[in-house]
């Protein structure tokens, strides 16, 4: 019997968004199909985010209580997994991800807000409660008061985990002691910092413990309704939350009475429309109430008005995630972690020029050195390490040589970024600063809602600026307007959006200033980045006239005979790159 | 994607009415409403803007300031293929402009264009989240990453092939 040899073996796969962009569903589906079809008995599981993003797809096979990590595993090399390893139980050593490589991302890892991420499966309400889900709920309706539930978080010191950092059992508290009903509860979910995949991450791979959190949070303010306010950009996402919703009403985690407490509560899902700003507390308000987007002034703080103006209390994916696990094990465990500022973990997007992108959550004070060379394993392609980007577009690039810099609150602010929400792009030398800072500002004046003149206009005029400058036309003045018109923006701007949107820019100046002097005096980009800088050219030696790069040239700039070399017309070619990508020899430079 | 035509005016009127009553007890549906009516079409046909306001009450200018508020909407039918290029930071590192023209050359649609013959619509996201997967699209709402413009350009063959095969 076959189904003996296999023992009780488990199979998970990673499908979050990741895997499946990476075509977990396919191996997922190849794994159930094989074993389904050759009779054997194994238990193959759907999981979220095992954090291990650059080896997609990621498949566990757990034999005899032995758990063994696959990485980058195909349709093609499901075959030899199931035949050596789960019938014959043997692991395929050549595909198992090497135990150092494991070790160097996790070994600093401190997994809380991830504690179930790729462990369980996230469409089953069973597997959540297996692992200990909703007994912080029970213990908070049970045990506790309110003002204790906001005793605990206060004293466990989580700051929101959106990006501004507010303690939030402050805002609990606030809340709580707001006059005014019914009070509200809302998830900010509208993770819109491009570079940040946190959010996206939980809400795929345990949205129970969202759930779980805003309910303790609902019980402690005094709230009977909740709002989980997530991006549409995001489907995977809302669909795992539609099924928690429904498993949780089900099982009279929502509605009336929950758990047998004089306790209601009611959660419902509002989409997004694509609107970076309203990841801004006080537009994403306007959003749920049908309007434009638009921050509005504070206070009066969304703890005193918010919703339909009532007191609401709004935090993101994250925050809510941690409470649980502080109910659970305590505000002191929670507290330990991190530096005596920022208490506890945090959950970043490691990407970019990076060997181990993923998703990590590291205690708060570790440095950026630890993160990019211990747990990321370093650069890639025998590139120098430039500098990290954090906080997306209200933070900026710490460069390299700041990398003993710990990751907390107060020291990174110290240097002109900020923590934010949690992306951390790794860049090497390859990164032209001038061109990463027009990017951010390219993305904020597209997203400013228009409201506060200086932001409206300003940031245009410090997109041209850039685009001056990146374009080869920049002259001396441009650095010192630049920082005028960043300094006028922060002042006189309503909204975080605003006050933050030239942090990208000045960050870049303070740290990179020689790359912006050589675009405006020598016209050179040194990472031969901007296009109206560099020129692109066929080593002749090196071109074996395939003519693939002929037929990918959008503006025919390439000619020349078959197997004879080819050649590029200055004059008409765009620099777009696409015959650098496309050559299989390596034979176009830019210079 | 599929999409219906809002030619007969008649019945996506009715449409429009059985959505709004749906989400009629609820205050401030409008977006949701609006999500809803461009699920099924693909786009907010203009003319059912002024039908909206009169059904929730509110100026057929704000319906408009908020279709043209949120990127979302699309005032345009978009071609029967949407493909969406995400220019996120780690993206936009990877070569996402590269990405974009090799789909415009193998689609004919320029980003936020739809192409001549309508079955290919190219847009731009600000993030997709999928950023260690960098560069990254989706078609169709199916994420797609690790690209380079060769396989991007294979992606759209693809489609053309398949649309080919089921029309025949």
């Amino acid at each position: 019997m076959i189904g003996d040899y296999a023992g009780s073996c488990v199979i998970k796969v990673g499908i979050a968004s990741c895997g499946i962009a990476a075509g977990g569903s396919k191996v997922l589906g190849t794994f159930a199909a094989q074993l389904n079809s050759r009779g054997i008995e194994a238990t193959v599981k759907p999981t979220g985010c095992i954090g291990m993003c650059y080896q997609e797809v990621l498949a566990e096979v757990i034999r005899d209580n032995r758990p063994v990590l696959y990485g980058k595993v195909t349709p093609e090399r499901v075959e030899r997994i199931i035949e050596e390893h789960v019938i014959g139980g043997h692991p395929v050593e050549e595909w198992v991800l090497p135990q150092d490589e494991v070790d160097g991302f996790m070994s600093r890892q401190q997994r809380i807000v991830l504690r179930n991420c790729g462990i369980i499966d996230p469409e089953s309400i069973e597997d959540y409660i297996d692992s200990g889900g909703y007994r912080a709920l029970e213990k908070a309706l049970g045990k506790l008061t309110p003002l204790g539930v906001i005793d605990e978080i206060t004293r466990s010191g989580l700051r929101g985990r959106g990006g501004a950092g507010f303690a939030t059992g402050v805002k609990w508290l606030n809340t709580r002691k707001a006059g005014g009903s019914p009070k509200y509860v809302i998830c900010n979910a509208d993770e819109g910092d491009p570079g940040a995949f946190m959010d996206r991450s939980v809400l795929e791979s345990d949205p129970h413990t969202v759930l779980e959190g805003m309910l303790i949070a609902g019980y402690a303010i005094g709230a009977g309704q909740g709002i989980i306010y997530v991006r549409a950009e995001y489907p995977l996402a809302i669909q795992r939350l539609e099924k928690a919703l429904a498993q949780a009403r089900d099982r009279k985690l929502l509605g009336e009475g929950i758990l047998g407490h004089k306790f209601d509560f009611n959660l419902n899902i509002r989409q997004g429309a694509g609107a970076f700003v309203c990841g801004e507390e006080t537009a994403l308000i306007m959003s749920i109430e049908g309007k434009r987007g638009m921050p509005r002034l504070r206070p009066p703080f969304p703890s005193q008005s918010g919703l339909w103006g009532r007191p609401t209390n709004i935090n993101n994916v994250e925050t809510f995630a941690n409470v649980p696990w502080i109910m659970q094990h305590g505000a002191e465990g929670y507290a330990r972690l991190g530096t005596a500022g920022s208490r506890g973990t945090k959950v970043f997007a490691l990407a970019g020029s990076i060997r181990r992108g993923g998703l990590i959550e590291v205690p708060m004070g570790i440095t950026i050195r630890e993160i990019v060379e211990e747990i990321g394993g370093g650069i890639p392609g025998g590139l120098g390490f430039k500098g990290i980007q954090l906080g997306g577009p209200s933070g900026g690039v710490i460069p390299a040589s700041l990398e003993d810099t710990p990751v907390d609150y107060e020291s990174i602010n110290r240097t002109g970024a900020i923590v934010g929400s949690g992306g951390m792009i790794v860049m090497d030398e390859s990164a032209c600063m001038v061109d990463i800072a027009r990017f951010f500002l390219n993305f904020t004046q597209e997203e400013s809602c228009g409201k506060c003149t200086f932001c409206r206009i300003g940031t245009r005029r410090m997109l041209e600026t850039l685009e001056r400058i990146t374009g080869g036309e920049g002259n001396e003045t441009d650095l010192a307007v630049l920082e005028e018109l960043a300094h006028e923006i922060k002042q006189s701007s309503l909204c975080g959006l605003g006050q933050t949107a030239p942090n990208p820019v000045l960050t870049t100046l303070k740290y990179f200033r020689d790359e912006y002097i050589e675009h405006i005096n020598a016209k050179k980009c040194r990472a031969k980045k901007c296009q109206a800088l560099i020129t692109y050219l066929i080593k002749p030696d090196d071109c074996p006239g395939c003519g693939l790069c002929i037929k990918y040239c959008p503006v025919n700039a390439i000619t020349g005979s078959r197997k004879q070399p080819h050649t590029i017309d200055a004059a008409k070619c765009i620099r777009c790159g696409l015959c650098i990508s496309v050559c299989r020899k390596d034979a176009v430079t830019v210079t | 994607m599929q999409t219906k035509s809002a030619s007969t005016e008649k019945t996506s009127l009715a449409l429009i009415d059985a959505i709004v009553f749906k989400h009629n007890a609820q205050p401030g549906a409008v977006i949701p409403v609006l999500q809803e009516i461009q699920e099924e079409y693909g786009y907010i046909p203009p003319a059912v803007i002024q039908r909206l306001a009169d059904q929730l009450g509110v100026f057929a200018s704000d319906i408009y300031g908020i279709v043209t508020f949120y990127s979302q909407f699309r005032l345009q039918p978009p071609g029967k293929n949407v493909i969406k290029v995400c220019h996120g930071t780690a993206c936009h590192l990877g070569g996402a402009d590269r990405l974009a023209q090799s789909i415009a050359q193998h689609t004919g649609a320029s980003e936020g264009k739809t192409s001549k013959d309508g079955r290919f619509t190219m847009e731009r996201v600000a993030c997709l989240g999928c950023c260690s997967l960098s560069p990254c699209i989706t078609v169709n709402g199916e994420i797609h990453g690790r690209l380079n413009p060769e396989s991007a350009g294979e992606i759209v063959n693809r489609l053309k092939e398949k649309e080919f095969s089921t029309a025949e």
